[in-house]
């Protein structure tokens, strides 16, 4: 985001900016249990809402955590927790809860290097292709890729509507070095889109918890605890909430789970684009856009272009998006934090286009230097192929 | 009296069951206590206890195994008026062993019905947290060799306001759990009874040898007095009340024009202890003083009061976009636990970076140019070093001005910690430096 004037600027943490949204939101409940680098999130929350008359716990650990806010969740309240990989592996079997039996939740991720243990304050994107398939059923998520504090602001606000349009949990796909790096941006400058609330079940017929208008779409909903009843359960349910062995219904409620998410991404494929004459596209997303973003603006005075796609929904994947802005390159590169997890998805997506790939997961972040060193090899093997 | 029960979804336990027992009793005390269904939240476990929110017309929660405690907190943090009742087996118990300790030292207000019937009886009759040691279950002779848990003990332990222990065959067993609903705070209800499916096919277990085993151990038929204390919602919401109301994010207006013009990265190496976090964040309040978008990233290990204490930061005309510095324009050194943390940093510095060090702490050989202080025959002690290093880039005026870094320091400090900070870069500026 380019400041006009100066209006002035905020100073403060990308994990802090995801809190200030999550309030902004409408969210009023908060459990977490601290982990490093996502720990100030909880801080933030925990000034944020005791005053405004929410709710911010810590949990015994990550799974109660996951339990507070899906019991409140379902009790009407908007709810964020926050944790990193470690957590992310305890949360799983409540986020396949939450996915199966739609309740509208938040996740951020913040990142840090692993595999397990890890390192706790160094940053990677290794959890991307986590986060989509550490479910049991397989059914989709929506996984949102700040940038910046910036988008850290923003993108919460958009995960929280999301979460409630689509009655889903919504992860935050941070990074350490987006999560715990203070910078500067004007937060009254950001556009923040209005506020979605679950819709709630207004008909006169008996509720059933369950029930959808068509084939994708969320159910309406009334929270536990109103004056209608109202059934959750983890286990294969009909409409009515409760156990079904009807091969009909268990089918008919799979693919809506599917398809209201996968039908709806053109409505929230978020990105930024930076077009150029050129042949070769490059794809980031993440912290590593930035670094990608200063390569190109170093390899651009020394005569090449590349044009340059920050994706920002990552799940499911922009399929229509990334296809039309594809279309025109022949020559695409794909640069992570990780040892190759989302290039897997633009292989599947642009089709018979060669994807190049460049990975690194060292701990610190990729320099611009080593983008332009890529992209310098990619582009002069493009344009003059070995004979 | 009007019954919450079910009627299209009667009971579907094996015949003779104590949970069918408890259903139809905890139906009877829904009904004495005059309670509506709308009233209740039923969250139950897995297993067959996890069965109970099929049988009631209540609101209903079944989610994964163990974890029920932790969805009616959550439930009842955001729904302070209504009922929860939690139903588990001695499987959840074990299970969600964590969950149930917290919620005892909570003292939140829920009513946790166990059903202890000593074994797992959906998976087939598998050892359970409570199976006696000499029992005969589907786990061969593993439950020989560990020794089952008191459940009454436990939870009285771990803080639980209420604890009763109760044989689902006794006459006041309505009485049991009503008086459990109306308590307020954590009400631990360990109800022992049969399972005929599994249990008791190869143990013998019946009301009366139930009475015996129960009239051996402690007794627990209520609240715990030394556990007596306030209801977890209500202390939050008490506390709560109380907070400093929030503060908007800290804003920066424009006042100063910057002494640069371009983009300046600032390293400051430190050991812990020497305020160099606290002195990074001044540098960027600076630098927002004179509307330059701003940057930092710290580096220390997980100890406090030990080892290295790194800062990062870039202040730039233009909005930042990779966060990381190729090579610094300044550097500070302040302690050697962050020289010795970012030694190969020397060798990519230029004859450009101005390297601001403190006489007491050794470098590798590097181009920079070196302004070295001696900070200790200065007396200016470890944790002032990073403001006093601060003051003195201010007087060099190439990164951020005077002017700029004192109104960091108001802005950062107040009343007797303002004043020492501005006597501490009073104090820097008459430093000679070399």
């Amino acid at each position: 985001m380019e400041r006009e004037n100066d209006m002035g600027l905020n100073f403060m943490e990308g994990n802090e900016a995801i809190a200030w949204g999550a309030f902004r939101a409408g969210c009023r409940f908060f459990a977490g249990y601290p982990i490093t680098p996502a720990t100030t999130i909880l801080n933030t929350m925990l000034k944020l809402l005791p005053p405004a008359g929410g709710i911010c716990i810590q949990g015994e650990d990550e799974i109660a955590s996951m339990g507070f806010c899906l019991g409140a969740s379902m009790a009407g309240m908007k709810v964020l927790t926050a944790t990193s990989g470690p957590g992310i592996s305890l949360y799983s079997e409540n986020i396949s809860f939450a996915i199966g039996s739609e309740i509208p939740l938040v996740i951020v991720d913040v990142q840090r290097l692993g595999p397990s243990t890890g390192s706790a304050t160094r940053g990677a994107d290794g959890d991307i292709q986590f986060l989509r398939w550490g479910n049991t059923g397989g059914l989709p998520v929506v996984v949102l890729a700040p940038v910046d504090a910036v988008d850290c602001y923003q993108l919460t606000v958009h995960a929280f509507n999301l979460a409630e349009a689509l009655r889903c949990p919504v992860f935050i796909a941070s990074n350490k070095e987006t999560g715990m790096t203070k910078e500067s941006f004007d937060m009254e400058a950001v556009e923040l889109p209005e506020i979605i609330d679950r819709v709630p079940y207004t008909a006169d017929a008996p509720f059933l918890p369950f029930a959808a208008r068509d084939d994708r779409s969320a159910p309406e909903y009334l929270p536990i605890g109103g004056s209608q009843l109202v059934r959750q359960t983890s286990s294969t349910h009909g409409r009515d909430g409760y156990i079904t062995v009807d091969r009909e219904a268990i089918a008919h409620n799979q693919s809506r789970l599917a398809n209201k998410l996968q039908t709806a991404v053109d409505n929230f494929s978020f990105f930024d684009f930076f077009d150029a004459d050129t042949d070769t596209l490059l794809i980031t997303y993440g912290v590593t856009s930035r670094a990608a973003k200063t390569a190109l603006a170093g390899l651009e005075a020394e005569g090449t272009r590349v044009a340059h796609l920050v994706l920002k929904t990552l799940w499911p994947v922009p399929e229509s998006l990334i296809r039309k802005i594809a279309d025109r390159f022949n020559n695409i590169v794909v640069i992570e934090m990780n040892m190759g997890q989302y290039v897997r998805e633009i292989q599947r997506v642009v089709g018979n286009k060669p994807v190049k790939f460049f990975g690194l997961m060292d701990g610190n972040l990729i320099t611009p230097t080593r983008i332009k060193e890529v992209l310098t090899k990619e582009v002069l093997s493009h344009d003059q192929p070995a004979q | 009296m009007t019954s919450l029960l079910n009627k299209n979804r009667p009971p579907v336990f094996c015949p003779g069951c104590a949970h069918e027992t408890v259903t139809r009793a905890l139906d009877k005390v829904f009904g004495n206590l005059q309670l509506q269904g709308s009233d209740i939240v039923i969250v139950s476990d897995i297993g067959c206890s996890g069965l109970f929110d099929t049988f009631f017309n209540t609101h209903a929660f079944h989610g994964l195994h163990g974890r029920a405690l932790t969805y009616a907190t959550g439930i009842k943090l955001a729904r302070p008026d209504l009922t929860v009742i939690v139903t588990m087996g001695d499987g959840g118990l074990g299970i969600g062993g964590a969950h149930l300790l917290s919620t005892c030292r909570r003292n939140i207000d829920l009513t946790l019905l166990v059903l202890n019937n000593f074994n797992y009886g959906m998976t087939g009759g598998q050892f359970s947290s409570t199976t006696p040691s000499d029992a005969t279950v589907g786990s061969g002779f593993l439950n020989q060799i560990e020794k089952p848990m008191d459940v009454g003990q436990v939870v009285a332990a771990a803080g639980a306001g209420y604890v009763s222990r109760a044989s689902v065959y006794g006459k006041d067993l309505t009485q049991v759990i009503e008086k459990a609903i109306q308590f307020k705070g954590f009400s631990v209800l360990d109800l022992w009874g049969v399972c005929p499916g599994r249990y008791t096919k190869k143990n013998r277990l019946t009301p009366k040898s139930i009475e015996t085993s129960m009239s051996a151990l402690p007794a627990f038929t209520g609240p715990v007095e030394t556990n007596r204390r306030g209801e977890y919602g209500e202390l939050y919401r008490t506390q709560a009340s109380q907070t400093e109301p929030r503060q908007q994010p800290l804003k920066f207006e424009k006042r100063f024009t910057p002494p640069s013009p371009k983009r300046n990265g600032v390293i400051i190496l430190g050991g812990a202890g020497q305020r160099i976090v606290t002195g990074g964040e001044i540098l960027c309040y600076a630098g927002l003083t004179a509307g330059m978008h701003t940057a930092q990233k710290n580096d220390y290990p997980i100890t406090v009061l030990r080892g290295h204490s790194v800062s990062e930061l870039i202040l730039s005309p233009d909005a930042i976009g990779y966060t990381g510095i190729h090579i610094p324009d300044a550097v500070l050194v302040l302690g050697p636990e962050g020289v010795a943390r970012r030694k190969e940093l020397f060798a990519t510095l230029t004859k450009e970076t101005i390297v601001i060090q403190a006489g007491d702490v050794p470098i590798p050989a590097c181009d920079a140019k070196i302004i070295s202080v001696d900070f200790q025959s200065l007396k200016i002690k470890a944790p002032d070093r990073a403001l006093a290093a601060l003051a003195i880039l201010a007087r060099l005026g190439t990164i951020i001005s005077m002017e700029m870094l004192k109104e960091a320091l108001n802005i950062r400090f107040k009343g007797d910690v303002l004043e020492k900070a501005l006597e501490l870069v009073d104090k820097a500026m008459s430093v000679e430096i070399f």
